[in-house]
């Protein structure tokens, strides 16, 4: 909402404050003013020049020729291409030498052999309109050389306000001049307009159907349409506002059309009521009724389109046809042009879910629709009717004529709520007695009286529609005493009954765990192409992007393209966050889950040598770091290569089992075909895994051991096809308990040992809790050890 | 016979290791003549398995021979290790060449903000929360006082995945998920992923981080909403950070509030980064609106409480100076990698 500085003024002359300090008043206390802006900036050159005389340009056909009064001197030569350039008319001027707002400095030209001495503006170059197609000429009297800024009003401030929704009273200029104002409402008044002209309203309430001036006006759907309110003038005489009235409705930002627009304009800027003029030669009947389209009705409104109605929409059709839409906008047919001469206003109440409605079906936000659908005050109708009656007998001319009618089928009640001032002061956590309640409220249209008990009733005042409980009231207490007057006092508070999220906080430890392998964490899009079993969006961005992701992995491939596209070759990124799949029900199933994706070197650049790239080693102790954490208790497994890779899309696939869940994860080489990579890329590995929240195990303290351990190596030659896993297993089975651990610290191939064969040495350490072993017993498990081996895989000492 | 033993067997221990941590040759030497020079321990061993009873003499000098053979055989491995290394240009001696490094992983920079806001408010008894992404209009909306034709609610905004189900547009869902389930006192933190039907731009994204806080209790009034927020703020932001509560309009807060701080780059005079007022939106907050009490089957006459909500991308963005919000979602490690250090 735009406000203009000099208007709230006008309506409260109590207003003392600069505007930069009233912006802030209304920031602190009511809705946040985003900006104040000087509507004179850059016009300070410029004058008013008037028009003395207009030639013909010799040379040229589209030009003449001007001599313009600026108020000192003789009349200086201007050539302009402007059509509509007057004899006697006011114009904005600017002299060779000034500049434009925007910057632009006007230089002394030769046009065709003319001399031009400055330049005629419009709108678009004062900055004050969007009209860029003629010279801005100023409608009435004024006195060559006067400042331009004072001549349209523009020695002012624009306030930008953002009204919140449940404010529609600060939708216009008497509504933030009631709250802004020191004494409230007592200090706001109605400024005459230049010329007044009264007009003696006698208003004609009925509850279905009633006339003014022989237009029937019927209310079909009253539960649309509560009030409406008609009047007639006749004999209007359609043009150009007067300057004082177009500069208005510049100052806050809106465009003047003519003067009967204007003046409604000017009353719904001013007091927040919407206002329609329909040219009344063009109403069929000539009658306004108020219904429900009809199927297969449609209208042209005043922006050219063609709509299609609906009966869910509220219009106002003449006796046959619409000629608007109710609260939206007006048709073309019934608008007002030069050629009118009667009109019929419209000033009228419709409700709120009706028109936000008939504006979502439409795809249709006004200025009008925005107020309804926020609610304005159904009883301050009368007044903006006859505020409108008497602009437009000033501005537009013609007369009034017969009763106003106003069709009031359910007359709206005022609302009584209770406040307690204890609850105020519970709630606000300060003590405010009633004279500070009373303070607070009562400046802005809330009476109070005493009620039942402690309780004061409070009549909330009809352009306040959001205030309907306690709690709206002391919002108003809290904000009219000030949140800065709330003294910042930490007082004591209890420990909560909410345990903490499992998942949150395991999802923290799996990140420390990524973070100490070395990982960035990344976040990607969570929107994907579809795939079966996918999460689809009813109303998505775009269509590339209509369903939700159902794993990670694949975003996190996709910002590895993105890297290696940058000529990043090291690439390593995780992410946590969440996976959908359709689960049968309205709402999907949604997996907590981990994913890594990585590439390139497994440690920076060294001159030691170190910096090999990642290979299928690390990508066990990977997997196995975060599996260790986002599953307990779960187990990573080795997968044949040729019966799953295809189908998980994974080269050297590893699987993270759970006893009861099943599998929770996998992991391996992406396929080199899988992903777009440039040749230098080295090879991609991924992760995914669900993250599931469990205990650990309470730790135990182990006691350190006593005794010495004894350490025996095994060098075993173990044919091809049978696995480093096997031959571990068999050792563990066979060995006695006191085996304390099993590595495996070298592995070979080659001319040394049989074709078909491999080494692997293991190192054995044995040791006891409670005594020391004897060589003699250790000698035994080794021979036992061996010949297990043997026996059972094949396997044999090597060098033996 | 037994000390004989299990002396030669910790001297294999302790003599193994030392020969494999012997970083050069003189320090490989100085093991050697500790454990097999002519005093060594080992070698006054082996001398005196003559002492011992005859037919202990055979086996227990066998074992101390097997024991000088391995350490024997050791010592000679690691003496060709470290000749190898000297050959190979003596790199090991120059300490100015740079260290043995290793990847630095580094957390995204919302959760660089989340954890230190859920660290502050940890300080303030809140507990961390949780809820579904995929929402019911019920818990989204109208369990929050919204109800669907309310201006407020602008269906552009909001991702259908269904007739009743959506993308929350908050996290404030939880309260209502957490106030159903849990007694008061209720003090959580509910960290998370929204979404809003926005295109991406320098300053949207279609799905963001947010963090939500909600306190419960008798007696929580305007006073302890505020004083918790300033206490926030101050460890958050610093301590000569000032904040400012303005009215604002939430459907499940009445009073709504919003705070902004102080800018903290030019200390309230104004410059870009706060479009010249001095001040920075942080959050949305307010009272608990009784309405969202009566959804949830709490007493609104017994008990009160404040809630608020803050971008947690917006202000990483502040914090970190990160101009276009895009870069938190591009996954560019150029990008993630300077978090490193955070
Ligand atoms: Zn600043």
């Amino acid at each position: 909402m735009d406000v203009s500085y000099r208007w709230l003024k006008e309506l409260a002359p109590t207003i003392a404050e600069p505007a930069a300090a009233l912006a802030e008043r209304i920031t602190y206390t009511a809705v946040p003013v985003d900006e104040v802006i000087w509507l004179g900036e850059g016009l300070k050159e410029l004058v008013v020049g008037r028009v003395e005389s207009i030639a013909k340009h010799p040379q040229a056909d589209r030009l003449v020729i001007c001599q313009v009064h600026i108020g000192r001197g003789e009349p200086v030569q201007v050539v302009t291409g402007a059509p509509l350039v007057v004899e006697g008319g006011y114009y904005p001027f600017v002299g060779a030498g000034q500049a434009l707002p925007d910057g632009q400095v006007i230089k002394r030209v030769k046009l065709r052999g003319e001399q031009s001495e400055g330049m005629l503006c419009s709108e678009r170059e004062l900055g004050v309109g969007r009209d860029a197609a003629g010279i801005m000429q100023l409608m009435g009297e004024f006195t060559p050389g006067q400042p331009v800024i004072e001549a349209i009003g523009f020695d002012d401030y624009r306030l930008v306000l953002d009204v919140t929704a449940n404010r529609p009273d600060l939708l216009g200029h008497w509504g933030i001049a009631r709250e802004v104002a020191p004494g409230g409402e007592t200090d706001l008044q109605l400024p005459e307009f230049p010329g007044h002209r009264r007009a003696e309203c006698t208003i004609e309430t009925v509850p279905e159907e009633g006339g003014a001036a022989g237009v029937r006006v019927r209310i079909e759907d009253p539960e649309g349409c509560p009030r409406y309110m008609g009047a007639v003038i006749r004999g209007v005489t359609v043009g150009p506002s007067p300057e004082w009235l177009a500069s208005r409705l510049r100052a806050v930002g809106l465009q003047p059309i003519n003067n009967v627009v204007d003046a409604t304009n000017y009353v719904l800027y001013e007091l927040n009521q919407p206002l329609h003029a329909f040219d009344l030669a063009k109403l069929g009947g000539p009658a306004v009724v108020i219904r429900r389209a009809k199927v297969g009705e449609w209208l042209r409104t005043l922006d050219g389109k063609d709509r299609d109605l609906d009966p869910e929409m509220l219009v106002i059709a003449d006796a046959e046809v619409p000629s608007a839409m109710a609260g939206l906008m007006g048709g073309e047919a019934s608008e007002v042009t030069e050629d009118t001469r009667d009109v019929f206003l419209e000033c009228a109440y419709f409700d709120p879910k009706r028109i936000r409605r008939g504006a979502q079906l439409l795809g249709l936000d006004t200025d009008a629709s925005y107020r309804f659908q926020r609610g304005i005050d159904q009883a301050g109708l009368p007044r903006a009717l006859q505020r409108v009656i008497e602009l437009i007998l000033t501005v537009a001319g013609g007369e009034l004529d017969g009763k106003v009618v106003d069709v009031y089928p359910r007359p709206a009640q005022t609302r009584t709520v209770a406040v307690r001032p204890s609850r105020v002061s519970h709630l606000l956590g300060v003590q405010l007695n009633e004279e500070t309640i009373r303070g607070c409220l009562e400046p802005i249209g809330f009476e109070l009286s005493e009620g039942e008990g402690e309780r004061l009733s409070v009549e909330v005042p009809t352009w306040r529609p959001d205030v309907e409980r306690e709690v709206d009231l002391i919002e108003e207490v809290a904000r009219r005493h000030g949140y800065g007057r709330f003294p910042d006092q930490m007082r004591t508070f209890r420990p909560t009954t909410v345990p903490e999220d499992e998942y949150v906080a395991i999802a923290e430890r799996v990140r420390d765990v990524m973070v100490s392998l070395g990982f960035l964490e990344a976040k990607t899009s969570p929107f994907a192409p579809g795939g079966e079993g996918e999460v689809s969006l009813l109303n998505p961005l775009s269509e590339r992007e209509d369903h939700l992701r159902s794993d990670l992995l694949t975003g996190l491939v996709h910002r590895v393209e993105h890297n290696f596209a940058r000529g990043q070759r090291d690439v390593r990124l995780f992410e946590i966050g969440t996976a959908f799949r359709s689960a049968g029900g309205p709402a999907p199933e949604e997996h907590i889950r981990v994913a890594a994706v990585w590439t390139g070197r497994r440690a920076p650049l060294h001159w030691s040598g170190q910096d090999a790239d990642w290979d299928f080693w690390d990508l066990k102790w990977i997997l196995a770091s975060v599996a260790n954490v986002a599953a307990l208790g779960s187990e990573v497994q080795s997968l044949d290569p040729v019966e799953e890779a295809a189908r998980l899309n994974f080269e050297e696939p590893l699987l993270v089992l759970s006893p009861d869940r099943g599998r929770l994860g996998w992991a391996g080489r992406l396929p080199a075909g899988g992903l777009e990579a440039p040749r230098w890329a080295g090879p991609v590995w991924g992760l995914e895994l669900e993250i599931l929240p469990a205990r650990p195990q309470p730790l135990a303290y182990q006691p350190l051991p006593v005794y010495p351990g004894v350490e025996r190596d095994l060098a075993l030659v173990v044919p091809k096809g049978t696995a480093a896993a096997e031959v571990g297993a068999v050792i563990r089975e066979v060995s006695p308990e006191h085996l304390e651990s099993l590595s495996v610290f070298d592995v070979y191939e080659g001319e040394k040992i049989p074709e078909g064969t491999r080494s692997i040495a293991w190192r054995l350490r044995f040791r006891s809790p409670d005594r020391t072993l004897t060589d003699e017993e250790i000698d035994v498990a080794m021979s036992r050890i061996v010949s297990a081996l043997e026996e059972r895989l094949n396997v044999g000492l090597r060098g033996a | 016979m037994e000390d004989f033993l299990s002396t030669l067997r910790e001297l294999e221990e302790t003599g193994s290791a030392a020969i494999r941590g012997a970083g050069d040759p003189a320090e490989l030497e100085q093991v050697r003549v500790e454990y097999l020079g002519r005093k060594a321990r080992l070698t006054l061993l082996l001398r005196s398995v003559g002492e011992l009873p005859p037919e202990r003499r055979r086996p227990a000098g066998a074992e101390a021979n097997r024991v000088k053979k391995r350490l024997l055989e050791l010592l000679e491995a690691r003496a060709a290790e470290l000749a190898a290394a000297v050959a190979e240009g003596r790199a090991e001696s120059d300490a100015t060449l740079p260290g043995r490094e290793r990847w630095r992983g580094a957390r995204h920079p919302c959760t660089l903000v989340t954890d230190e806001i859920c660290e502050i408010f940890k300080e303030l008894g809140f507990v961390r929360a949780r809820g579904p992404e995929a929402e019911s209009v019920w818990y989204n909306f109208i369990a929050l006082n919204t109800p669907l034709d309310h201006p407020a609610v602008d269906e552009q905004d909001t991702f259908y995945l269904g007739s009743d189900v959506v993308l929350r547009t908050h996290t404030s869902p939880v309260q209502a998920r957490v106030m159903e389930k849990w007694p008061p006192p209720v003090r959580i933190l509910v960290p998370g992923v929204v979404y809003r039907r926005d295109p991406f731009d320098a300053s949207h994204a279609p799905a963001f981080e947010q963090i939500e806080g909600l306190a419960v209790d008798e007696g929580i009034s305007f006073v302890d909403f505020k004083a918790s927020i300033n206490y926030f703020v101050r460890r958050f932001f610093g301590e000569d950070v000032v904040t400012r509560f303005r009215p604002s309009f939430f459907p499940f807060t009445e009073p709504s509030a919003e705070v902004d701080v102080s800018c903290t780059i030019c200390h309230g005079k104004g410059c870009s980064a706060c479009k010249g007022t001095g001040w920075i939106e942080i959050m949305g907050a307010g009272m608990v609106d009784p309405a969202v009490f009566d959804n949830v089957g709490y007493d609104s006459e017994r008990y009160t409480g404040f809630a608020f909500g803050m971008g947690v991308g917006r202000i990483a963005m502040q914090r970190y100076r990160i101009p276009d919000i895009r870069l938190l979602y591009e996954s560019d490690v150029r990008f993630l990698a300077q978090f490193e250090r955070a």
